[in-house]
């Protein structure tokens, strides 16, 4: 199988599936353990079921009964209870019970492991990062097809997190984001607690031997939190987070098998690149999301930056043409009294004159027709705002100025003249300076 | 500050030197070892011995085997248990401070963090013709990754709205899963077992040698003495971080040293006890010591030695089983450890602090009883006698006065009469003796100052004044009370008992009510 070309639907396909299933049932309960702080009992559950399935090897010696996946749900579950118990009695802080019952929980699993492995074959780098690889090979007759029972036993659970979510989603959702209220509105708070803690114990127990405890715990929390940078609506994020999900999955797959040629190698462990693709997918959630993503946020603070520079040149050119001085400016003075960096002066610079509201001559730049009106607008706004922060909030004289400085870029020409109105329309602000009268055209809308 | 930084930074020079030199330098140089195999002869003989015994059962060693490891006669045994003893004294002393930071589970997402850099070195190291298996390069490439990786969980708690254990929540398993991706490359390699790189998640202590050992200890005491040096600043930063803030500390600058140590600790630990168990050294130490003091010195001392201790212990047994895996068994006693401090500890621990309660329960009970005979007298005799020892009260009023059972009462008033502060006379009546009256009335006295005081100073309602009082009576001591006589001007020798402000609790008819229902109901 040398890269994308080999793909065969039934060995790759049924992979894929499989990974789908158990990266979609996953992130469905992911969701409300990163909404709940509890990101962390999902990877401490999935590693303390390890003594469960050891005991379960121990007593049975078989790898696919009942008895090791209920055994195993169990000490998933007690992982949780001893946390609870530790954090209650013991008055330790969450993270560390949690810490000192899932370390103690694996360490007992190893020794046991060490023990079964005369009787069974259990590695337990099997249990950490799985043989999705290996799913094709193992298939069970269903409805007249073969299918990898790795597949059937996904999909049952992906069936029993879907049902739970969504019957018990409002319960789910109150007792999320306020557990008192919802103890007092008849959700026991800490039913929904343990009946998540189990449902959790249930995934990471199916998903061990397929895909591998690091896939379980990469599913439960990157796919939500990368939803939860998309958006804020609980009904949306389940929805992105299970699209996230299936596709970092479908990629993950086809990279194991591509991403290791471009190095010489042959393809690699699957369950691994899904872990690292929904790293990546959450990197350019954070970077890029419309509403909060980091570098969208940033480059929004700099337009806004650079608006502001756009107005406050032209407020400074207006107030020097007032004042009968030189009218045309160079550069190196807007760079100094207004305290911005060269180039961010040079491109204000460039986007006015393409406006149409500064000049350059071989003195320097000056006001065109439009960008007196546009800086008689903003004037105009400082001088009310003085005069209302003085007469109408009683704000110290020393203190006016930066206020307006800061009011005048927000001001529409609407509320220009509701200021003008509640400060019976003066005509001159408390500096003494003249409040020029409201253009007759209102200034172009881009500033 | 400038002063600091240079003292720091001569501080991390020489230590970086004695580390480079003892790394370098050829191991005979430093000491004469009799055993002079090299990382990759031993770890090849060990993966012999896994191919070959297919027996893994355990087997109880033989009292030679015992001796051996007891009597530390081993060298090999000798190194392992310095260099392990060193690397849980150190991580017992930085779990404290995760510990109190409340980020315990800092080490699980760094030691997760640190899989795919020792891939990547090992990748390197061979394409470049080095050994890949030497443990330097792997621990640096672990301390790349592990960098990052703490930069990623305070990149995304810093510019998104994910709270901090998602940030390392989503570290901890892309660090992970890149990991076991390069581990898929390692092990297509000729000579890459990548068994060899899996004694790093769960740990080997027989495969380390002498300079393994040299690098985990003087690593080792690099944390210990980073930490003296920054003992007052980071215990600053645990208790108040605001205040670290205020005095000029940077706070951003000492978490960074934090997580540093963490790193370091997880980084050295790998090969002893497993990148997944080390996270058990730097959380169960610390937690154990907790139930033990209140004083964060002693904290660190006792983490200190529960650390070493199990790294031994646990080293031991792992050399006297050769089939146990070193880091489960360093991890179980110390789980044992904190089982026994979370039981025992004198300060926080179970039984203490049940025992506390007990006691002050019964405290309280027998003041309750004391109050109820002498508040009962009062309303059958009023002024009318000088004392009230030695008048009867009957059993079922008293038992009516609160809502307590028949039982708890009966043990509160046998506890009283083992004292000689109370008699039982004829048909179930108690007495006060003089010492008792005494003490009752003492009680009385603080319980209405203070219910004077909530009327006159605090203004609440006389009906409500006796539950609020009785929830303080029990506290209140003699420094408080002579306050409250000064402030309320009264003196007890010259005043004698303050009347009650509030009607009492029961009027005769109703008290004759409840004891015809049986009483211990609750009050109205």
């Amino acid at each position: 199988m040398n890269g994308l070309s080999g793909l065969v639907w039934e060995l790759d396909g049924w992979i894929i599936v499989a990974g789908v299933l158990a990266a979609v049932s996953a992130s469905l309960l992911g969701n409300f353990l990163v909404l709940r702080k509890m990101s962390l009992l999902g990877d401490a559950i999935s590693h303390a079921i390890l003594p469960g399935l050891a005991m379960a090897f121990l007593f049975t010696s078989s790898r696919n009964s009942w008895v090791m996946f209920v055994g195993a749900s169990i000490v998933g579950l007690m992982t949780a209870v001893f946390t609870q118990w530790i954090r209650g009695i013991g008055k330790v802080d969450e993270g560390a019970s949690m810490g000192v019952v899932f370390t103690s929980l694996f360490a007992i699993g190893l020794v046991m492991i060490v023990q079964a492995a005369d009787y069974v074959d259990l590695d337990p780098g099997c249990v950490l990062y799985g043989a999705i690889e290996f799913t094709p090979l193992d298939t069970w007759p269903l409805f007249g097809w073969h299918v990898p029972r790795v597949v059937v036993i996904q999909g049952a659970v992906l069936l029993l997190n879907a049902l739970f979510v969504g019957l018990l989603f409002k319960e789910l959702k109150i007792s999320s984001f306020d557990p008192a209220l919802s103890t007092t509105s008849g959700i026991p708070a800490w039913l929904m607690h343990y009946a998540l803690m189990t449902l959790v114990a249930i995934t990471a127990v199916a998903s061990f031997e397929s895909v591998g405890n690091i896939l379980v715990v990469a599913m439960m929390i990157v796919p939500p939190a990368t939803a939860f940078m998309l958006t804020v609506r609980l009904g949306r994020m389940i929805v992105w987070s299970s699209a996230i999900a299936a596709i970092a999955a479908v990629i993950g797959h086809l990279a194991a098998l591509w991403v290791p040629n471009l190095f010489g190698y042959r393809s690699t462990s699957t369950a691994g690149m899904i872990a690292v693709v929904t790293g990546v997918l959450f990197l350019l959630a954070a970077l890029f999301s419309p509403q909060q993503g980091v570098f969208v946020r940033s480059m929004r603070q700099r337009l806004l930056a650079l608006r502001i520079l756009r107005e406050d040149i032209l407020g400074l050119l207006y107030r020097l043409t007032e004042k009968g001085e030189e009218r045309s400016v160079s550069q190196g003075y807007l760079q100094e009294n207004l305290l911005a960096s060269g180039w961010e002066t040079r491109v204000a610079l460039w986007q006015l004159q393409r406006w149409d509201c500064v000049q350059q001559s071989p003195q320097g730049f000056q006001l065109t027709a439009a960008g007196t009106r546009t800086a008689q607008h903003l004037v105009r706004s400082h001088r009310l705002w003085e005069t209302y922060l003085i007469v109408e909030a009683g704000v110290d004289q020393e203190r006016i100025h930066q206020q307006a400085e800061q009011l005048e870029h927000f001001t529409s020409s609407a509320l220009g003249q509701r200021l003008s109105d509640a400060t019976d329309t003066p005509t001159v602000d408390p500096h003494g300076s003249p409040i020029p009268s409201p253009a007759v055209t209102p200034p172009t809308k881009r500033q | 500050m400038k002063g600091r930084i240079a003292k720091l930074s001569v501080f991390i020079f020489s230590w970086a030197l004695m580390l480079s030199t003892s790394v370098l330098t050829p191991q005979s140089a430093i000491a004469g070892e009799s055993t002079a195999s090299t990382w990759s002869e031993s770890f090849a003989s060990e993966l012999l011995i896994a191919e070959t015994l297919t027996d893994r059962t355990v087997r109880w060693p033989t009292w030679s085997q015992w001796r051996r490891v007891l009597l530390v006669q081993d060298h090999n045994t000798r190194i392992v248990m310095i260099g392990t003893g060193i690397l849980g004294f150190a991580a017992g002393l930085v779990g404290c401070f995760t510990l109190l930071r409340k980020r315990a589970l800092m080490g699980d997402a760094l030691s997760h963090a640190t899989l795919p850099g020792i891939g990547l070195a090992f990748l390197l190291a061979t394409s470049l013709n080095y050994d890949g298996k030497s443990l330097g390069l792997l621990l640096c490439g672990a301390g790349v990754t592990g960098l990052l990786g703490t930069g990623g969980i305070l990149w995304i708690r810093h510019y998104t709205r994910l709270k901090e254990d998602t940030a390392m929540g989503i570290v901890l398993s892309v660090f992970f899963g890149g990991g076991v991706v390069i581990l898929g490359f390692v092990q297509q390699l000729p000579d890459g077992h990548a068994a060899g790189l899996e004694s790093f998640i769960y740990g080997k202590t027989a495969s380390m040698i002498g300079s393994d050992a040299r690098l985990i200890g003087l690593t080792g005491l690099f944390c210990v003495s980073l930490i003296g040096l920054f003992f007052k600043e980071l215990t600053l930063l645990c208790f108040d971080d605001n205040y670290a803030g205020s005095r000029g500390l940077s706070v951003v600058g000492l978490d960074l040293v934090l997580m540093s140590l963490v790193s370091l600790v997880t980084i050295i630990g790998l090969q002893a006890v497993g990148l997944i168990l080390v996270i058990a050294l730097l959380v169960i130490p610390a937690a154990a010591a907790r139930f033990w003091t209140e004083s964060i010195k002693k904290m660190l001392l006792i983490a200190a030695c529960f650390g070493a201790v199990s790294s031994l212990v646990g080293a031991a047994l792992s050399a006297v089983f050769p089939n146990l895996p070193s880091g489960a068994m360093i991890v179980l006693v110390c789980a044992t450890f904190f089982g026994i401090s979370m039981t025992c500890g004198l300060s926080r621990g179970v039984l203490v602090r049940f025992a506390r309660r007990l006691i002050t329960r019964r405290r309280i009970d027998r003041q309750h009883l004391f109050r109820a005979m002498y508040e009962l007298l009062e309303d059958e005799h009023g002024e009318s006698v000088p004392s009230y020892v030695d008048r009867p009260v009957p059993f079922a009023s008293l038992l009516a006065m609160r809502s307590w059972t028949a039982s708890r009462l009966k043990k509160c008033v046998r506890r009283a009469q083992r004292e000689g502060l109370i008699q039982v006379a004829a048909n179930d009546h108690l007495v006060f003796t003089h010492l008792g009256g005494a003490l009752a009335e003492k009680l009385v006295h603080d319980h209405r100052l203070w219910e004077i005081y909530l009327i006159t100073h605090a203004d609440v309602a006389p009906s409500k004044v006796d539950r609020e009082a009785d929830r303080i009576e029990h506290v209140l001591d003699a420094n408080l009370i002579s306050q409250l006589e000064a402030l309320l001007k009264f003196n007890r020798e010259r005043d004698g008992m303050p009347g009650s402000p509030h009607p009492s609790q029961y009027s005769g008819s109703e008290l004759a009510d409840r004891q015809a229902l049986g009483g211990g109901a609750s009050l109205p």
